[in-house]
């Protein structure tokens, strides 16, 4: 008991350490592709310390609320993955948080925060299911939902699931927010209608959102790393080299319209699932 | 101790947005500037949001006339406490060359309050890195 206690505390309080300084790395490494030097590698940490101490200014008190459910759900589903629960329950529990966020996008009535709002629900609309294809995938391998079992299986999944962890590469795209799939909100100003399903949240809120974002990138990335599950060494060569391609896409294309998003998504990443699991079934 | 990690990050994290109230343009090249490679000002934390209510400083630049002091005086409303006003080149100090204009109203002060003042036609990036800089440091002392 007390080991599983210690286990979500490493999760809560580790989760958006790390998640914070992938995005320092990404703001850096992104730089450099640009031939820019780049922030501090602790920016991320610098910009949410600052929207925390900033005037408490909110749209209506659904926001407020929305903004801490979201930050509630993506804690709770990276302590579920550190209890190594079942894989489903913490694909729902994001799934929570993510429709609080748009949620609270939808209650105000700036035009540009529910644009934003109707972008993320498409964007959740493309990425959900193939999650649930590769969760699927995992089971159908495994036979058991449970992460613990992905652990103690003798042998690395990415073998057995190659084309599911490529579509699960689909997901990790839309979910870190990076073109061609940064439709709902973008790190790019430039590119943006004011600052999509954030636009309204600001201040102490806005950093609440920015801390479940690196909560929900960790969840991710240990997704990521179930397919190396057998040593750790691999686990972190495996996560490197995923997200150094991540932004490697980012870099190199530019953003697409949700319609693209949809019909790309789905139709190649549910022909790669499907081939991925009858191909597991065939065996 | 809690007091300085946010001044430190305060310093370190500056957003800002950038109004063109009626400019030339010749400023706003100079504004986008500072975010190219050449002066890369993301190395300070700086980035350049589209949106008042994540911003932190308030780049104005260009005369302010009866049609858009409307919108300077909106945004100015729509950020969050702290801010900081950084008001650029001529026209945005005093109305510049359009001062006599009859629906020019004068500088960006007759509207909002501003902390720091960038002279130039057109400012240099140096230079409005410089008034960035300046206005940070009033930023960080602000009282919470």
């Amino acid at each position: 008991m007390s080991m599983q206690i210690l286990l979500v505390a490493l999760g809560v309080v580790a989760g958006p350490l790390i998640g914070g300084l992938i995005g320092g790395l990404d703001r850096i490494i992104t730089a450099r592709f640009q031939s820019r030097v780049g922030p501090p590698i602790l920016q991320p940490f610098y910009d949410v310390n600052k929207l925390l101490a900033k005037e408490y200014t909110v749209v209506n008190a659904w926001q407020a609320f929305c903004a801490y459910s979201y930050l509630a759900a993506s804690m709770i589903s990276v302590a579920l993955f550190f209890l190594q629960s079942d894989m489903l329950v913490i694909y729902f529990v994001q799934a929570v948080g993510a429709i609080f966020l748009v949620v609270g996008a939808l209650s105000s009535t700036s035009p540009y925060s529910q644009v934003g709002a109707h972008r993320e629900l498409l964007q959740m609309l493309a990425y959900e299911p193939l999650l649930v294809l590769v969760i699927i995938g995992i089971y159908i391998e495994t036979g058991s939902f449970k992460i613990s079992a992905v652990y103690s299986w003798d042998k690395p999944l990415l073998l057995k699931l190659p084309f599911l962890f490529v579509v699960l590469g689909y997901a990790l795209t839309i979910k870190l927010r990076k073109s061609p799939f940064d439709l709902s909100t973008s790190h790019h100003a430039h590119q943006e209608l004011v600052k999509g399903v954030t636009t309204d949240y600001s201040g102490p809120f806005l950093g609440l959102i920015e801390i479940a974002h690196w909560y929900d990138v960790v969840l991710f990335l240990c997704f990521c790393s179930l397919f190396w599950a057998t040593d750790i060494a691999g686990m972190i060569i495996l996560i490197s080299i995923t997200y150094f391609l991540e932004i490697l896409i980012d870099n190199v294309s530019a953003r697409m319209t949700w319609r693209w998003m949809l019909g790309n998504v789905w139709a190649i990443g549910l022909t790669l699932s499907l081939v991925n699991l009858i191909w597991l079934y065939q065996r | 101790m809690f007091k300085k990690l946010i001044k430190n990050s305060r310093m370190k994290s500056p957003w800002l947005l950038h109004f063109d109230c009626g400019s030339c343009n010749g400023c706003d090249i100079e504004v986008l500037a500072c975010l190219t490679p050449v002066y890369d000002v993301e190395r300070f934390g700086i980035i350049n949001v589209g949106n008042p209510m994540h911003a932190d400083l308030f780049l104005v630049t260009g005369t302010v006339n009866s049609r858009n002091s409307m919108v300077l005086r909106n945004l100015y409303d729509q950020m969050p406490n702290p801010k900081v006003v950084v008001a650029i080149g001529s026209c945005g100090l005093s109305g510049g060359i359009f001062r006599e204009a009859y629906n020019v109203v004068g500088g960006v002060d007759k509207i909002i309050p501003v902390d720091v003042y960038v002279p130039g036609c057109p400012a240099k990036p140096e230079a409005i890195i410089d008034g960035v800089v300046a206005g940070l440091q009033k930023y960080a002392h602000v009282a919470n």
